[in-house]
């Protein structure tokens, strides 16, 4: 009987990764205990956190039972899918606060941007997994190009946010596959070359946010409000915070956002240097491990998509934090795992889940 | 061997895969380390500046504003205080088209185009931001009505404010004076007084009369709450508070009852009075006629107002008893003589024989009595007003040593009194002819200076201050109007103490001979028919100043003369002769010869001040011997 039970609780453990989920179990409680607090203890905000919760770690869970080889299977089916939706927005979706982002199917809305998270990453993956043997700059141009295509019709809508973390996701991947560093030196060299192109294609408020973070105080009460408040609010948090449910800045309404993009800001204040160390440091510690998944994978797949994953991970949390205490334009994104909402918690499981899966089909495919 | 080679270079491919994520790993440290460094410049570099942030993002002082004090007569009459209503304010920043949303309004209360005249003028005139009321007073209704429409008028809402009131209306509105909204001006005083920090909540402040002499004691000093604000600016709490202090009140000397008295007493006439208790130099009636309404200025009066006030013919913004200069006339005459005595140059005994004129320098100076008085001596140059005793006076005292002896006595100066606005006049001498036209004074310009003509012109008040000195006996009040100042929560009183200016350089048996004179005005004199059957004896002289010149070999006649040309009458008096309590100075402008419009208010006021006698019916014009 006993071994009945430990049986069937390692066939329904065997591809949950320990130090990943005991990491990520600790920054959904961060995420909890800061959104209590932002939401001034409203405990349906909390609750909804809750239910979107349980449905990522779900997702979660069946993406880690869900073997590498399957993923590399759907990759250019989900592609496919991913790019035409795309196309149906540009053409026929609908603009909402501005945007044209979302696709109305008739019975649900989408926004296709966000199956593209995982799509870009896997197709790239399975690019340069099917190339494996003879890799030649061609190879790496074609996938760049996979990678632009999607990027510049987001960026089209215009959601430039996520098309930047999507190309980050990309890039993550080209790099990964060994582009050399002349190319690569080369990109970078060029790419500085075309800002000035860039900045005269950007929209208006885009080009505000970038002026607002080299002198927020121009504009105090408009685009450098929420740089200016929410870094009022990390710096008046000091070393051991104003402690939980304390923090005026969160309480009074100075801070934007602050459940979603702006939690940060709301952590800060609360718990001071020492909670942001310890923030740091439970990021570090998702990152490490995908770190570590990724340079133990098996595949050449498995390898770019568990690496693009974690980086891109690590790129949401730097970007949120840094746009928060004001060294980085505002852009939308969340921190990951922390801040609420339903999408990005799925989509970052999702790729948890992914990570796991990786590790633990690892001996499956070892011949 | 194909296969051996795709081996190795599947091994060296790995390597350059984990060298990659070698590279990321130390990628993702850095970034993270320069987080971790921003982190540390913002919460512990920066934390006391963020931290201050912060504080002012949470705590907002907002002023509690004090009452006012209010002021009283003597006898605890009200003449200014505040009431609490209901006004209706826009914030001109928050509207996008202000004649529209106005319209609008009037759709819901009541707006008269003088409310919106007004608000222009208010808006035109302060710089500053901040809320400004289009109604005033709201009734009930109003505020029902407007409540109910309230999310149609955005930047306009309903705030309970105190109002100052002066109920006594045109009757004060000389001496307690009004507030009105504070100016830029008044801003910049403010804070070169460094008292600007008081003023904050504070919309009006004192800007005539005693409500500006005493502002600094009428306002109080503004309290502080520290209240906690949300982002929206919304009081969330308050964290600690310091109450206001209110104003103290004004006590003052005067007497409503007096004062109204007086200002029935003048009928239509325009005028001043100013009553002064000489053994204080209290002022118990300062009356300058007309008046007007103080409580349009309150909340900023409407151009229409304005202009009607501005530009009366009568006036009515003057403030007659201290900003108004006269010639004194035949009032001057007392302290001539008083003069004559001091310098040796009469003894009350010599006496002149009066032809009914007086020769200088080929001119003819005549007196109003055609033939003479005969054989004068200086109690008969007083009581019967002889012109060519104070011609020959004035000729052989000179200019300047009539000057500096007027000088003593107030002429020319501002007495200090605690109201502002007050002129100097003109004390005429060689000195001041010559700063002011730049001009040898003339012998002959000083025989009509001995009558109280020429270039003198002096305030109604100067005249009741010299009365009043003469009838001390020599010894200056600086006339005040406040008598105490309250303090509302101690009940302390900060006594406005009578303050000696100086004693006069006279000898008392001269000062006896000129009050003995006074006295014969009064009984046998130019006076004698408006005090005749008085329980108390009366000193006082009549005065008649001219408005315009009388041509050489004319004569005046009253009646051919336009209204407001004729000359102005004026009365100095005190009662009672042996212990005066009250003295006055009455001018009566365009009334004619000074006994029959002046005196007849100086009877009354004596008459109600010693007995407490009521005015009986309206006053009726005593007709009088001479001038």
């Amino acid at each position: 009987m006993r071994q009945l039970i430990r049986r069937a609780t390692h066939f329904l453990t065997a591809h949950v990764d320990g130090p990943l989920v005991t990491a990520l179990g600790l920054l959904l409680v961060v995420g909890i205990a800061t959104i209590f607090s932002a939401a001034n203890q409203s405990l349906p905000r909390v609750s909804g956190q809750l239910v979107n919760m349980a449905v990522a770690l779900a997702v979660m869970y069946v993406a880690a039972n869900v073997p590498p080889h399957f993923l590399r299977r759907i990759a250019v089916p989900a592609y496919v899918l991913g790019l035409a939706l795309l196309l149906g927005v540009a053409l026929f979706g609908e603009v909402i606060n501005g945007a044209r982002r979302w696709l109305n199917l008739g019975f649900t809305r989408i926004q296709p941007s966000e199956l593209m998270r995982i799509a870009v990453p896997l197709v790239m993956a399975w690019y340069f997994d099917r190339h494996e043997s003879a890799q030649r700059l061609r190879d790496y141009a074609l996938a760049a190009l996979l990678l632009v295509v999607p990027v510049g019709l987001i960026a089209k809508q215009p959601d430039l946010g996520t098309a930047l973390l999507i190309f980050a996701s990309g890039a993550y991947v080209i790099f990964l596959a060994g582009l050399s560093w002349k190319i690569i030196a080369g990109l970078v060299a060029a790419g500085g070359a075309c800002l000035p192109f860039v900045w005269s294609a950007l929209h208006d408020y885009q080009r505000q946010r970038v002026l607002t973070l080299l002198d927020p105080t121009s504009d105090p009460l408009g685009a450098g409000y929420h740089t200016i408040q929410s870094t009022i609010a990390v710096g008046s948090g000091g070393l051991l915070g104003k402690g939980w449910l304390n923090g005026t800045q969160t309480h009074l309404d100075f801070i934007p956002e602050r459940t979603t993009d702006f939690i940060f800001a709301v952590f800060a204040e609360e718990w001071g240097l020492v909670g942001n160390t310890a923030l740091l440091l439970l990021f570090l510690l998702v990152i490490a491990r995908g770190l570590v998944i990724t340079a133990g994978a098996p595949t050449l797949f498995s390898r770019l998509l568990a690496g693009s994953i974690t980086m891109t991970f690590f790129t949401y949390a730097f970007v949120n934090m840094g746009m928060v205490s004001g060294i980085l334009p505002v852009v939308g994104v969340p921190l990951p795992l922390v801040s609420y909402g339903g999408t990005s918690l799925v989509s970052i499981c999702l790729g948890m889940g992914i990570l796991m899966s990786i590790q633990t089909h690892r001996k499956l495919v070892q011949t | 061997m194909a296969r051996f080679v795709e081996l190795r270079d599947a091994q060296r491919e790995l390597a350059t895969f984990r060298r990659r994520v070698g590279f990321l790993a130390v990628f993702v440290l850095v970034l993270f380390g320069i987080l971790f460094l921003r982190f540390g410049y913002l919460q512990v570099v920066r934390h006391d500046h963020f931290l201050t942030l912060a504080e002012n993002n949470r705590i907002s002082v907002v002023p509690v504003t004090p009452n006012r004090g209010i002021i009283v007569d003597r006898n605890g009459v009200v003449l200014a205080h505040n009431y609490s209503a209901y006004t209706l304010e826009i914030s001109p920043s928050k509207v996008a088209d202000l004649e529209a949303l106005i319209g609008e309004l009037a759709t819901v209360v009541d707006i008269t185009p003088r409310d919106r005249r007004r608000f222009r003028k208010l808006l035109e005139e302060s710089k500053s931001v901040g809320s400004y009321p289009i109604r005033t007073r709201l009734s009930d209704e109003e505020i029902a009505r407007f409540a109910a429409n309230r999310y149609r008028f955005p930047g306009v809402e309903i705030n309970a404010r105190l109002f100052r009131q002066y109920p006594q209306g045109e009757l004060f509105s000389h001496v307690v004076g009004h507030i009105g909204r504070i100016s830029q001006r008044d801003v910049e005083r403010l804070e070169a007084d460094g008292t600007a920090a008081n003023y904050k909540g504070t919309d009006y402040i004192g800007k005539t009369g005693l409500e500006a002499s005493y502002e600094q004691h009428l306002h109080g000093t503004t309290g502080f709450a520290e209240v906690e604000i949300d982002s929206g600016g919304r009081p969330v709490r308050t964290l600690s508070s310091t109450p206001p202090v209110s104003g103290s009140n004004l006590v003052l000397n005067l007497d409503a009852k007096l004062q109204d008295m007086v200002y029935r007493a003048f009928g239509d006439r325009r005028g001043a009075l100013v009553a002064i208790e000489p053994a204080t130099g209290g002022v118990l009636a300062f009356v300058s006629k007309p008046g007007f309404d103080p409580n349009l200025f309150v909340d900023g009066i409407d151009p229409q107002n304005w202009k009607e006030l501005n530009e009366h013919l009568d006036k009515p913004m003057v403030n007659r008893a201290l900003a108004g200069t006269y010639p004194p006339g035949s009032t001057f005459k007392p302290f001539m003589a008083l003069a004559a005595l001091t310098y040796g140059k009469r003894t009350p005994q010599q006496a002149i024989s009066d032809p009914g004129f007086f020769m200088f320098g080929g001119h003819q100076f005549r007196d109003d009595k055609v033939g003479g008085h005969g054989m004068v001596d200086m109690y008969k140059s007083i009581v019967v007003s002889c012109d060519t005793y104070y011609y020959v006076l004035a000729n052989e005292l000179g200019i300047d040593p009539i000057a500096r002896f007027m000088a003593q006595l107030g002429f020319g100066a501002k007495s200090g009194i605690d109201i502002p606005g007050e002129v100097s006049g003109i004390l005429p001498s060689s000195e001041w002819k010559w700063r002011r036209f730049r001009q040898k004074w003339f012998a002959g310009e000083t025989i009509s200076v001995g009558i109280g003509q020429g270039y003198n012109a002096y305030t109604p008040l100067q005249l009741a201050q010299a009365i009043a000195t003469l009838a001390n006996d020599g010894v200056m009040y600086r006339p005040h109007i406040v008598n105490y100042i309250e303090d509302i929560r101690t009940r302390a009183r900060a006594l406005i103490e009578p303050k000696p200016l100086r004693t006069l350089e006279v000898k008392p048996e001269h000062i006896r001979v000129i009050k003995d004179a006074l006295v014969g005005v009064a009984k046998e004199g130019t006076s004698a028919r408006v005090f005749a059957g008085t329980s108390y004896v009366s000193a006082g002289k009549t005065g008649t100043a001219q408005v315009i010149a009388i041509k050489q070999g004319e004569k005046y006649v009253e009646s051919r003369v336009a209204e407001r040309h004729r000359d102005h009458a004026l009365y100095i008096a005190y009662a009672p002769a042996d212990n005066p309590k009250i003295a006055i100075a009455v001018i009566a402008e365009n009334a004619g010869f000074g006994a029959r419009a002046a005196a007849p208010i100086a009877r009354q006021v004596f008459d109600y001040y010693l007995l407490g006698k009521e005015p009986a019916g309206p006053e009726k014009e005593a007709d009088a011997t001479a001038h």
